[in-house]
């Protein structure tokens, strides 16, 4: 009893709870979620428990594994075929968002100090409001009768609606437009704090402002670049609000098989595999961004 | 020739970001039933909305969720944030700091699936929970707690361990010094942090929908839904009101927080001065 309580007075003053109380809740709420999805992408039925899929064979324990929806998946040309465009559009993606927002970071970076809370406020302000009501806006601006093709026809740039919806082009401008500002800030963040000096040192040695920028900016800005694109490459290869919006037939994404076999399909187990294998695909993106934000965490970057 | 080149990249980033955004909320002042031609000004659609049943109580209970999901995600973030800076080295850092940022990057998709699987298992066991509000709830602040450590921490590595130390060799207990030099000192990023999880909150269609039961529809899985079957007026208006009430808050709370980091500094550097004399 008494041990009990000393203990308990142990964990109010320390370092126990502290670790103690956000391991639990992500923990509950990351690591064994997870663990459920790849049991039951191994199981038949959403219902199988792990003691159905343990089976006794000679006074042994044997673990029943059901890899049926990992064939299928394999197997099937259009699922392949979807995770390999998922992959490129974001890819895509991430290629047009560090194009838009690198000289974007860095301008800002060199504008006037005191005008650089309200640019960055500014670029800030569209993620507060809601993501889902803006790619709703573009829909109203991209179909056939929509404002851009409206002012386009008046002005007699045009003379018939351009297609512009529910094709990859809805769907690539939907996704640059709602990462570009995952992108800018960490870029923005990085560049804000680079040392000019050094450019300085590379000018009174010679070196041109475009051989500068390359051999130095683009190098020490390096963390900045790697977290922006992981920042907008890994949501996006499992997005599904943007195709399902502003997608058509034949962009396919896989974030919406996903929330087909579960949501039209009821296929648990099948929807569990694609995730399965949705996660091992952006497994390797998320390592290296993991690895980054600790570097920060310690100063190195 | 370079500042031109410079400033009209900015400028059309900038019209790129808000050109959306500034036409639903000119249309959503458009009288004609049709979103994309603009017959004549009126507030018709402002009209409808308030006699809209479903989108009102949605609204309530997006309201009601975003303010518990705030309070949870501060909670558990401030908690995340201390335990990943104040301790350099304990077993697990690393799975807890990985943890911590996978709800930022995992696809939307994922995480719903997997916290519905899990709370299905749950429920097989222990009858425990229903879905509805509070597995709502659960998710919104798993997302939310992972906002809530980037902003907490970003913070705390601003403020060095020297007035803590201070407090504590003037005899304070470690609980004391959080609550009298700790707690003060970042009171404004626990407030972003709010503001900040309670916006996504607010904002989430994904998992919600994966998270929800039998009536409980959040005010985005009713926007989406609608904008799912084709473009609707009323959806305009509340944009409308949305994006108002956001740019409100954001504009007032960050005037308040320059405002406070201001005096802050002041304070310091009347401390310094004092103490120096």
């Amino acid at each position: 009893m008494t041990k009990i309580l000393s203990y308990l007075r142990d964990l109010r003053h320390g370092r126990t709870v502290v670790i103690g109380v956000p391991y639990l809740w992500f923990a509950l709420l990351i690591a064994v979620p997870v663990l459920i999805v790849l049991k039951i992408s191994l199981s038949e039925m959403e219902t199988t428990s792990i003691s159905s899929m343990i089976s006794w064979a000679d006074g042994w324990p044997t673990l029943k594994l059901n890899f049926s929806s990992y064939l299928f998946i394999s197997g099937d040309t259009l699922y392949v075929q979807t995770y390999l465009s998922s992959i490129e559009y974001a890819l895509i993606t991430t290629i047009i968002c560090l194009a838009i927002g690198y000289p974007f970071a860095y301008f800002m970076a060199r504008s006037p100090k005191h005008l650089q809370p309200m640019l960055l406020m500014l670029i800030m302000l569209p993620f507060w409001t809601s993501f889902l009501l803006r790619i709703y806006a573009w829909k109203t601006l991209l179909v056939s009768n929509g404002a851009i093709n409206n002012v386009l026809l008046a002005l007699g740039i045009i003379h018939e609606p351009l297609a512009m919806m529910n094709n990859s082009f809805s769907l690539l401008v939907g996704m640059v437009y709602s990462y570009l500002p995952f992108m800018i800030l960490p870029l923005y963040a990085n560049l804000s704090k680079l040392d000019l000096r050094y450019l300085e040192a590379a000018a009174d040695l010679g070196t041109s402002p475009f051989k500068a920028f390359w051999l130095i900016t683009v190098p020490l800005s390096k963390a900045g670049i790697i977290a922006g694109s992981m920042l907008v490459f890994i949501p996006a290869v499992g997005e599904y609000v943007i195709p399902e919006l502003l997608g058509g037939p034949n962009t396919l994404m896989i974030g919406r098989v996903l929330w087909d076999e579960f949501f039209s399909n009821n296929d648990w187990p099948m929807a569990s595999s694609v995730a399965v294998v949705m996660i091992l695909l952006i497994l390797l993106p998320m390592a290296l961004f993991n690895k980054y934000q600790s570097e920060q965490a310690e100063g190195k970057a | 020739m370079n500042k031109i080149f410079s400033k009209s990249w900015m400028i059309a980033v900038y019209v790129f970001l808000y050109m959306p955004i500034i036409t639903l909320v000119v249309f959503s002042f458009n009288d004609s039933q049709l979103v994309t031609v603009w017959s004549h000004a009126s507030i018709r659609w402002y009209h409808v909305l308030v006699h809209d049943r479903e989108l009102i109580s949605a609204v309530a209970l997006s309201l009601r969720i975003a303010f518990l999901s705030a309070l949870l995600s501060v909670f558990f973030g401030t908690f995340t944030a201390f335990a990943l800076n104040r301790y350099k080295r304990f077993r697990g850092r690393t799975l807890l700091s990985s943890m911590a940022s996978t709800p930022l990057v995992m696809p939307d998709v994922i995480v719903g699936l997997s916290l519905l699987l899990m709370l299905v298992s749950m429920q097989q066991w222990w009858g425990f929970p229903e879905r509805g509000l509070l597995t709502i709830l659960l998710g919104h602040a798993l997302l939310g707690t992972a906002y809530a450590t980037v902003v907490v921490t970003s913070r705390l590595r601003e403020m060095d361990g020297k007035l803590d130390e201070a407090a504590m060799d003037l005899g304070c207990q470690p609980f004391q010094v959080f609550k009298l030099v700790t707690l003060p000192l970042l009171a404004p990023a626990l407030v972003s942090a709010f503001l900040l999880t309670f916006t996504l909150s607010f904002d989430d269609v994904v998992l919600s929908s994966f998270l929800s039961g039998p009536g409980y529809s959040t005010l985005p899985m009713v926007v989406f839904s609608r904008a799912r079957l084709g473009l609707n007026p009323t959806i305009n208006a509340v944009a409308t009101v949305t994006i108002t009430v956001v740019s409100i808050a954001v504009i007032v709370s960050s005037f308040y927080q320059s405002r406070a980091e201001r005096k802050r500094k002041l304070e310091v550097a009347q401390a310094y001065s004092d103490s120096n004399q």
